[in-house]
């Protein structure tokens, strides 16, 4: 689905140039966002660094693991397949944790590690998520919000009588939010188990011959 | 209220700054050392980043100033009125799993426009804080695995975010409407 996306993003906006005549501003925008991007990605090098240090250290003195254990009746419940003695759930209820607190530059390097753990739990050389990566990207995405810090700082600067005061539908809106997310994963991990977890059937070959595996 | 979430955000942070190497020292663990090990990854994890990220923020940037996403946006405005969305917020609906950027610069707009207490500016508001930038989340997040079939990832994610759109507008209209 992400490639048809990309491709409607891509072509529709690139017709839509050509019509108008717009074509030289649209391709100059894209020259501008793929330097971005790297602006972007490397923009993270400095958050990711710090956070990582700190994950690990959280990770080696048994934190992360109290943590993990705290959320742990809850995920265990979400990721039955992921091994309870590996770093990826901690690193994941510390995502969550962060996400919930509106600590957006704390949690995406702990969200990360947790992507990384749970690819370390599949083969190298397949490209195809899990489903245990989706689940966590659709609370990742759908996540409880208890504290929107930043849209409260925006009102305070707009001159709100109340900026709080949308503390509580927040936290409403990202629950239905965060509901609807975790029951859509089941139905769709009903639907389309993992090739992985439709037994024990050899998987047909994805990638065509001769094309090297994916980077680790 | 305010005080304490005033009191999070500032102390969020620094907190976790401070407890984590201290509870690793507590317990034995060489935290300088360890701290430095884990770290190294963060330089690579971010390069992993780039293809990903330049790929989406193309994608999007020509949907952008071609002008088609305004075309979308007009032609969503009616129907999505009629079902109790105002239609200044529509804009902000669209743009906010797509680009974080653009969505804080377009509820900053309507808070300025149209006051933060008015009931686009709630909306606005809630909106802004209930939902994630979906696409940029799923790109990152892949991307940084090299994970390049998502299957159904991004259905989930998009569903969750109509449902946190959809309740945000009814809780808006029950409270303020």
């Amino acid at each position: 689905m992400i490639n048809v996306v990309w491709v409607v993003l891509l072509v529709g906006g690139l017709l839509v140039a050509a019509a108008g005549g717009t074509l030289p501003e649209v391709t100059q925008a894209a020259m501008t966002a793929a330097g971005k991007g790297v602006e972007v990605a490397l923009g993270f090098v400095g958050i990711m660094t710090l956070w990582l240090g700190m994950a690990r250290i959280a990770e080696r003195s048994g934190l992360m693991q109290q943590l993990a254990d705290l959320l742990a009746p809850v995920l265990r419940r979400l990721f039955p397949e992921v091994p309870h003695d590996t770093p990826a759930l901690g690193n994941m209820s510390m995502n969550l944790v962060a996400n919930m607190l509106g600590m957006g530059s704390a949690a995406t390097p702990f969200g990360l590690k947790a992507m990384q753990d749970l690819r370390s739990l599949q083969d190298p050389s397949d490209a195809t998520a899990s489903s245990s990566m989706i689940t966590f990207i659709a609370l990742n995405t759908a996540a409880l919000n208890l504290v929107p810090a930043s849209v409260i700082a925006l009102r305070v600067a707009a001159g709100s009588r109340s900026p709080a005061d949308i503390v509580g539908p927040t936290i409403m809106a990202t629950a239905a939010a965060m509901m609807v997310a975790v029951v859509a994963d089941r139905w769709y991990r009903w639907r389309q188990p993992s090739p992985r977890a439709r037994g024990k059937s050899p998987r047909p070959p994805q990638s065509p011959p001769g094309r090297p595996a994916a980077p680790p | 209220m305010l005080n304490v979430v005033d009191g999070i955000s500032i102390w969020a942070v620094p907190i976790l700054l401070g407890i984590i190497p201290v509870y690793g020292l507590l317990r034995g663990v060489p935290v300088y050392e360890v701290f430095v090990e884990g770290a190294e990854e963060g330089f690579k994890m971010a390069v992993m980043m780039i293809p990903f990220i330049v790929g989406i923020l193309v994608a999007l940037s020509v949907f952008e100033a071609s002008g088609a996403l305004d075309w979308v946006i007009a032609r969503l405005a009616g129907p999505l009125s009629l079902v109790g969305v105002p239609a200044p917020v529509v804009p902000l609906m669209l743009v906010r799993p797509i680009s974080g950027g653009a969505a804080l610069g377009i509820a900053t707009g309507l808070l300025q426009k149209y006051g933060p207490d008015s009931f686009v500016g709630r909306v606005a508001s809630t909106l802004q804080s209930s939902t994630d930038t979906t696409f940029y989340v799923l790109t990152l997040y892949f991307g940084s695995v090299s994970i390049r079939r998502t299957r159904y990832a991004l259905k989930v994610a998009l569903l969750g975010d109509l449902a946190g759109f959809v309740a945000a507008v009814v809780i808006c209209h029950a409270l303020w409407g």
